[in-house]
């Protein structure tokens, strides 16, 4: 589905991802970890069109999509979510949502869309109702719109930025699981970047481990925590 | 049988105000009929301008664009003999290009903020100094007056002020229309997500740079038609009174001080600064030529601390509801 070949992105004198090449099947949730500064959200951010790459190719569903920009990405089926939520503090839930539906989806009906953001807001547990605001939200609950609005673009890939994080330790479950159920239920593959390793391991299928931009690691999740270069990363190296 | 529909007093006001506006040329002096007239071409450049300031693309080169609308038609006029008609579309034409010329590499490059505020304040000022120094063909700062051809539709020249009544007013609800059909469209929650935050609008499916563009031209092409019609009315151009930095900073104060958030809002701001003008010359003569920009600065200043989303703002605020925020159990 989507294919990263010899993907380098440079910024200055610091090369943030070097020659990062991995492929994403259809309909499989894969884990992209890393510790701060491995890589993770350029690359995310090269995928979804926010940079540009200096070099190496990403091809999705057989197309070049590398520096492509954002809402031509989004519109060929690939939606992100915001590691840090950035709702529209300005526009309500469900205009919020209702925006992602209509141009997202490259939809020039607004009832249509709007009946769309009503499914997505319905599917992570969020009111449709036309005049709550996101003030006030939880971390859950703006992690929960960020989600709508990707899903609002009816993607067939999603690129899942950190969906944990601020979240406690049922909500991570619940968030998890709402991720595991959009898969199925939904269709859409999904590529994951998380820290938060426990929750993330019982649901991807497979993982793969960036360090200082460069991909260590591309396996099964089991075998991730064998390897002694995850470990290294992960734990620092084993004195002897 | 379904029961009849309750009267909206919203529309029963709009429609008397309307039907007063129409009455108003049959029963009003010529002077506060030339007062009127200013108010409605006025309030329609400003208006013109709110329908992209208040989402925070703060254009301070809508004078540019004011400008060329002014000149545009008077000389295709004086030299060419061609009539405003034509005349008023080349301007509108001009203004577009400008403002794409413009708007196009300070979009693609994010220029945003004070820095696009900056590019656009230059912008008014190379179009004041090219009026000026192409002194030949435009009678520079001394400004030139249009070939007289006494009432005539062709010319778009009517010593009968009413007739040009007629022509502001129905300008001024074009203006109204056109922000309205903004305010009401998906474009409008568009470009509010543009204004808080680009990315996330594009990582939606928004095409940033074509919404910004597309509302930058309507803006720009709407105000060079408003500098047009104030130029046919007066029938006499001066750089300084319809171009350049001074004109954009009216702009944005009348605006601001009427409320950019409103559809009213940019008129009440053209009948404060008219009132604003008139008051000065009528009480203070020649004595404080300059006086008005002065204190156009002081209140814009007060306005944007105290009263920032204008006095139309405050007067909405006062009569809608607040929407409510998220409930907590949406955790």
């Amino acid at each position: 589905m989507l294919s990263v070949s010899g993907l380098t992105k440079r910024f200055g004198g610091f090369l943030a991802v070097n020659q990062v090449s991995f492929e994403v099947r259809e309909g499989e949730i894969l884990g992209l970890i890393g510790p701060n500064g491995s890589g993770k959200s350029t690359t995310f951010n090269l995928i979804a069109g926010a940079l540009r790459p200096t070099a190496g190719s990403i091809r999705f569903k057989g197309g070049e999509i590398g520096g492509l920009s954002a809402h031509r990405i989004c519109r060929n089926g690939i939606a992100r979510t915001f590691q840090i939520p950035r709702p529209f503090r300005k526009l309500s839930l469900i205009e919020n949502v209702t925006l992602a539906a209509y141009f997202g989806n490259g939809s020039s009906d607004r009832v249509e869309a709007r009946r769309h953001a009503e499914e997505a807001l319905a599917l992570v547990g969020l009111p449709a109702d036309p005049h709550t605001m996101t003030d006030g939200l939880g971390a859950a609950a703006l992690k929960k719109l960020e989600l709508a609005r990707a899903l609002a673009t009816r993607p067939t890939l999603l690129l899942a930025d950190e969906s944990l994080g601020g979240l406690d330790a049922s909500e991570m479950e619940r968030a998890a699981d709402l991720l595991e159920s959009i898969r199925t239920r939904m269709r859409i593959t999904i590529i994951w970047v998380e820290h938060i390793m426990g929750v993330l391991m019982r649901v991807v299928d497979r993982v793969i481990v960036l360090d200082h931009g460069e991909k260590i690691f591309e396996g099964l999740p089991r075998d991730a925590a064998h390897d002694p270069r995850v470990t290294e990363v992960y734990l620092g190296q084993r004195r002897t | 049988m379904n029961p009849p529909r309750a009267i909206n007093p919203l529309h029963v006001a709009g429609i008397a105000a309307l039907a007063c506006l129409i009455a108003l040329p049959f029963v009003t002096p010529a002077y506060f009929l030339h007062i009127v007239i200013q108010i409605l071409l006025w309030g329609f450049i400003y208006t013109a301008w709110s329908i992209m300031g208040r989402f925070g693309f703060v254009s301070l080169g809508h004078g540019a664009f004011m400008g060329v609308g002014a000149y545009v038609p008077a000389l295709l006029w004086n030299y060419e003999g061609v009539t405003p008609w034509l005349g008023i579309p080349a301007g509108v034409a001009l203004s577009v290009l400008l403002a794409v010329v413009i708007g196009y590499p300070c979009f693609r490059f994010r220029v945003i903020g004070h820095y696009f505020a900056l590019v656009t304040l230059a912008l008014s000022e190379v179009v004041l100094r090219t009026i000026t120094a192409a002194r030949d063909i435009t009678g520079g700062s001394l400004g030139m007056t249009q070939k007289l051809a006494g009432h005539s539709w062709y010319a778009l020249q009517f010593p009968d002020k009413r007739y040009f009544y007629g022509i502001a007013l129905v300008v001024w609800l074009g203006g109204l229309l056109v922000w309205r059909w903004v305010d009401r469209g998906i474009e409008r929650e568009a470009l509010e997500a543009i204004s808080e935050d680009e990315e996330a609008a594009a990582s939606l499916g928004i095409d940033v740079m074509r919404e910004k563009l597309r509302v930058t031209v309507v803006s720009a092409a709407l105000t060079s038609v408003g500098g047009s019609l104030f130029g046919q009315y007066l029938a006499y151009l001066n750089p300084e009174t319809v171009s350049g930095i001074a004109v954009s900073l009216q702009i944005v104060f009348a605006a601001i001080a009427g409320g950019m958030y409103a559809l009213l809002g940019p008129t009440v701001g053209a009948f404060l600064t008219i009132a604003l003008n008139e008051g000065l010359r009528v009480w203070f003569g020649t004595n404080f030529i300059g006086a008005a920009n002065t204190i156009y600065g002081i209140l814009l200043i007060l306005f944007i601390i105290f009263m920032p989303r204008g006095i139309m703002g405050v007067i909405e605020n006062l009569r809608m509801p607040r929407r409510a925020p998220a409930p907590a159990p949406a955790e």
